[in-house]
């Protein structure tokens, strides 16, 4: 599904902040991302969304070569990719239930054909009462919560989240851990970057990739 | 999607079904069509914040843009009939001036000259009397005179047959043979100066025509640029969820053509209003017999349904230049961005 080769990334003249990275997602498989602070987490899961281009290596994703897509390849791509932002990334000005139809608003489909669908899920993280509200009045869990659901309602193959947990206590940590976990049963790919050891702990068949000084260690 | 009867907050045990949906289908053109209208005709989710301070100047700068360019247009278009009207009236008669001459019968040289006229080609030929030729002279010399002992010369008014060609070189040849002393005026230096000044002020209008369209295209670029640096976080979610670049594209477009449209609505229907009670202003002016001079010199300030279309069709090509100005800067910054 995902393969790094190699993978190198710098920043301008600067140091490689990404050096040999190789690694594998397969298919309805689980891991996590771990890692210090600055270790290059976030920066990994934007190589694999492609909203970074490596320096060095080769990339594939579901089996294409990266540096061959065309823009709409890479459109077509991230359709197949469910992201969750560390910072929730919800837009303002549209109500929870626009922020989570935005996806299949995107993919051109009527609303009609995905309201039904779009409520229930809103409904099963627990934003049933906040449907019409706008991001500025939820809370930062609600906001998670939003965001998590917006990523999920494509049904992705892959799902990034980057510190799904940072914002929310840890009841509502393992609860949220309990839905990706859904989510990989039904045939999702996840991959979660957190540096929350409790977190990962709680899901021991995980595999973990650890990132430090810019290498990547795999234990499975 | 199949949700179990759980929510996150509670626990569950399962939570989709493992499909994974399919592409919709590539849409015909005739569904895309369809599309399309039902698409701008329907509610829909705005991606791009409508209302801010920076759209609501850009509406009062399209109206005012709008503005300037109808007026000027319908102004063009004011000018070119009045000359055109001008024109036809023109075209449509010739004059016969018979000098006086000593030794000759004046008298009898214009019945000469009228007798000569009466050819195929013209519907009517009427001599002005003494007392007509003397009365063209009062605007000048003024009223109460006696111009008989003055050379005043006579005219011959030939009305040119709507379907009629007549034969002006022969006319001419026949008037040089039997009356030297009469000049036919067909009017051409006249109609080539009214035309000459006609043309030279239609093109001075469509150039600031243009330069109005070219400054509101500017205004509209800058807006563009100044929205999509704005709304960064909007466009790099929307890249994230899949949106390909002419997806984007197309939302600012929709968003600049609501501008554009609400700038030419208000712009296009000020200038109509403006149009419409200066037609009515001048309708009620024109009663005074010094209008009247001045509406036979530059005819009526009423613009007519062409006119009032051409300002309702340069407002909408407004809307539509604002939105696909706005496109082409969002392609090709979201090209640098990529």
């Amino acid at each position: 599904m995902v393969r790094f080769e190699n993978v190198g990334l710098r920043y301008g003249m600067g140091t490689e902040v990404l050096k040999d990275i190789s690694f594998s997602v397969e298919p309805q498989s689980f891991q996590f991302l771990t890692g210090p602070s600055g270790a290059g987490k976030t920066t990994l899961l934007r190589l694999i969304l492609m909203s970074l281009k490596p320096t060095r290596g080769f990339i594939s994703l579901f089996g294409q070569d990266a540096s061959q897509l065309t823009k709409d390849d890479i459109s077509a791509i991230r359709r197949r990719i469910g992201v969750v932002f560390q910072d929730f990334r919800l837009l303002d000005h549209l109500t929870t239930y626009e922020n989570v139809a935005l996806p299949l608003f995107v993919q051109g489909q009527e609303e009609s054909t995905y309201r039904p669908q779009v409520v229930e899920l809103l409904r099963w993280v627990g934003l049933g009462d906040h449907i019409h509200s706008y991001p500025p009045v939820l809370s930062g869990g609600e906001k998670q919560r939003a965001a998590i659901a917006r990523a999920l309602i494509v049904q992705p193959e892959l799902l990034l989240a980057d510190e799904p947990t940072g914002n929310v206590d840890p009841t509502l940590a393992r609860r949220l851990l309990r839905l990706f976990m859904e989510l990989n049963k039904s045939g999702t790919s996840v991959v979660i970057a957190t540096h929350d050891l409790a977190l990962m702990d709680q899901f021991e068949d995980a595999r973990r990739f650890v990132l430090g000084d810019g290498r990547l260690h795999i234990y499975d | 999607m199949r949700v179990a009867s759980c929510s996150a907050m509670d626990g569950c045990t399962s939570m989709t079904d493992a499909s994974h949906r399919e592409a919709p289908s590539a849409p015909t053109s005739d569904n895309r069509l369809k599309r399309s209208i039902q698409a701008f005709a329907q509610p829909r989710l705005t991606l791009i914040p409508a209302d801010s301070t920076a759209s609501r100047a850009l509406v009062i700068v399209i109206a005012i843009m709008t503005f300037l360019a109808t007026l000027t247009g319908g102004s063009a278009m004011l000018i070119y009939q009045a000359s055109q009207n001008w024109n036809s009236a023109i075209s449509r008669e010739m004059t016969i001036q018979v000098k006086p001459q000593l030794g000759r019968d004046i008298e009898a040289d214009v019945r000469k000259a009228a007798d000569l006229a009466r050819m195929p080609g013209f519907a009517d030929v009427r001599i002005f009397s003494r007392e007509e030729s003397s009365r063209l002279l009062e605007p000048w010399l003024g009223a109460g005179l006696d111009l008989s002992e003055l050379p005043v010369p006579r005219l011959i008014v030939l009305k040119i047959d709507p379907g009629g060609r007549p034969d002006l070189a022969a006319l001419r040849e026949q008037l040089s043979k039997q009356v030297p002393n009469a000049a036919l005026d067909d009017h051409h230096i006249w109609l080539e100066r009214l035309s000459t000044m006609s043309r030279a002020l239609v093109v001075v209008a469509v150039i600031i025509l243009l330069l109005v369209l070219l400054a509101m295209v500017l205004a509209v670029a800058f807006a563009t640029r100044g929205a999509m640096a704005g709304s960064r976080e909007i466009i790099d979610v929307l890249h994230f969820v899949g949106a390909p670049n002419r997806f984007i594209a197309a939302e600012f477009q929709r968003h600049f053509l609501k501008l554009g449209l609400r700038g030419g609505l208000i712009g296009g229907g000020f200038a109509l209003v403006v149009f419409y009670l200066a037609g009515l202003l001048t309708a009620w002016w024109i009663a005074s017999p010094e209008a009247s001079q001045v509406e036979a010199l530059f005819g009526r300030f009423a613009l007519g349904a062409l006119g009032y279309l051409t300002i309702i069709v340069l407002s909408a090509a407004i809307a539509l230049l604002t939105a696909a100005m706005s496109r082409s800067v969002v392609l090709r910054r979201l090209r640098r961005m990529n």
